[in-house]
């Protein structure tokens, strides 16, 4: 009889390898679990999906689809890791450098960050061809254990989700349109929200990069043992395949 | 002897400068240890604070710039580089995207962002002890830039070496490929922007 996930999958490819997949699934979902990474911002395991970054785009059947979002689908030939796509999410990286104020040197993030570690495995190295648009931001020191540097900020929405969703707060919401949108919170400034340091939205996961900051922690753990220092970013996923 | 497998294979000419850096990509280039004299046997060194030469000699293969553009003298700098070199080497955050002294062009949260920076650095900063209550001004110093420039926003840059500072490491893996003629881009784990 049906029931058993083994029974109800069907099969796709993805850069020519078989990949199992199961009804609900997306291509990313089914890439994570054959071990095969597809690079990624906005999406992060236990929140809803959004499909806002766009660095997940792969092709399917021809067309770019954002892997996060697009169900698998019975014989579908997914392209993932192509010169013309990673090319295109170095772009997409390099735009979210130059639309912020990324000073590596001095991020306590460093070392730590999805969006820096992306750039590592994208090989985002060559002279710049974009502008930098050094947009002044906010930064929000008020509340005693967390503080947020907007500087940094990518609008990937995982602490939206995460306070909405997991906390059940809404601590996190968008104020303004296009490229002046930001994160913001319910508040008059963090101190005035009830966010709280042990708020799913406010742990080291849920932001990908230094935007929100635990107070009395940062730089604990020394260069060569943070995070990105073990492995390019996806390479937990990759070794499910050795 | 030596000097005709000179004649056969000439040392390439590198030269370095310093602009808006803090020096410590050019201490990085020591880091290079030892292998310092396995590089020296490649190169010779024209203009560059480690030879206290002021001026190019000749035309260079190689220039290595540290950090970016504050100044006017640094945008000359800048430019003679890319003009006595064929190859110009970005070494360090500052000379890739500003670095460091690039936080004083927005994120100081000001519509007068040099203003306030120098307001603070020279008037009203709380451990400040000067007794004119001005800005430096004197006509030897060189103007200031509006904001702080990456070098590849002012002249074209070959290849950029990234960290702050990047380590001696991946400054001799790349210096030795490209003057063997074998460079074809960084290993992904050497890439560190910090
Ligand atoms: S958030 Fe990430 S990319 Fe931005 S400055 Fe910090 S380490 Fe660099
Ligand atoms: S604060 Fe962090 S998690 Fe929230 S939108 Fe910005 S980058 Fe994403
Ligand atoms: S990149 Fe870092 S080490 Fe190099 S000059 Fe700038 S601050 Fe100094
Ligand atoms: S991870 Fe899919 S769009 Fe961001």
């Amino acid at each position: 009889m049906s029931g058993t996930k083994k029974e109800t999958g069907f099969s796709f490819t993805i850069d020519g390898i078989e990949v199992t997949a199961y009804a609900g699934q997306t291509i990313m979902e089914a890439a994570d679990d054959a071990g095969i990474y597809i690079p990624r911002l906005c999406d992060h395991e236990g929140l809803r999906h959004q499909g806002s970054c766009r660095v997940c785009t792969v092709k399917a059947g021809g067309r770019s689809v954002s892997a996060c979002t697009q169900p698998a689908a019975p014989g579908q030939a997914v392209e993932n890791e192509t010169p013309h796509l990673n090319k295109m999410r170095r772009d997409l990286v390099e735009m979210l450098f130059h639309e912020g104020n990324h000073l590596c040197p001095i991020c306590e993030a460093s070392g730590n960050c999805e969006l820096q570690a992306m750039a590592y495995r994208l090989d985002m190295t060559e002279a710049t061809k974009f502008p930098y648009l050094e947009p002044c931001r906010a930064l929000d020191a008020s509340h005693p254990d967390i503080a947020l540097d907007t500087n940094r900020c990518i609008s990937c929405g995982r602490c939206i989700r995460a306070s909405q969703d997991v906390d059940g707060k809404g601590v996190f919401g968008y104020v303004g349109r296009g490229i002046h949108r930001r994160v913001a919170v319910n508040g008059e400034n963090l101190a005035d929200t009830d966010a709280a340091v042990t708020d799913n939205a406010i742990s080291a996961e849920v932001c990908p990069v230094g935007c929100i900051i635990r107070k009395r922690v940062g730089f604990v753990t020394p260069i060569g043992e943070r995070e990105f220092d073990k492995g390019l970013i996806g390479h937990d996923i990759e070794e499910k395949r050795k | 002897m030596s000097e005709r497998s000179q004649a056969e294979h000439p040392k390439a000419r590198i030269a370095t400068a310093s602009l808006a850096g803090c020096f410590g990509c050019h201490m990085a280039i020591l880091d290079i240890d030892e292998r310092l004299m396995d590089l020296m046997k490649l190169v010779e060194v024209d203009r560059s604070p480690l030879t206290d030469k002021k001026r190019f000699t000749q035309r260079c293969d190689i220039g290595i710039i540290e950090g970016g553009c504050c100044n006017e003298e640094n945008v000359h700098v800048l430019q003679d580089f890319r003009r006595n070199c064929d190859v110009l080497i970005a070494l360090g955050q500052c000379a890739i995207m500003g670095g460091l002294p690039a936080m004083r062009n927005a994120i100081m949260h000001s519509d007068e962002p040099l203003r306030e920076c120098l307001d603070e650095a020279y008037i009203t900063g709380r451990y400040i002890r000067n007794t004119t209550h001005n800005v430096p001004n004197d006509p030897a110093l060189p103007l200031l830039l509006d904001e702080v420039y990456p070098c590849a926003q002012v002249v074209e840059i070959d290849y950029q070496i990234p960290g702050c500072a990047p380590e001696g490491d991946i400054i001799f893996d790349t210096l030795s490929k490209l003057l063997t003629g074998k460079f074809r881009g960084f290993e992904r784990e050497m890439i560190k922007f910090d």
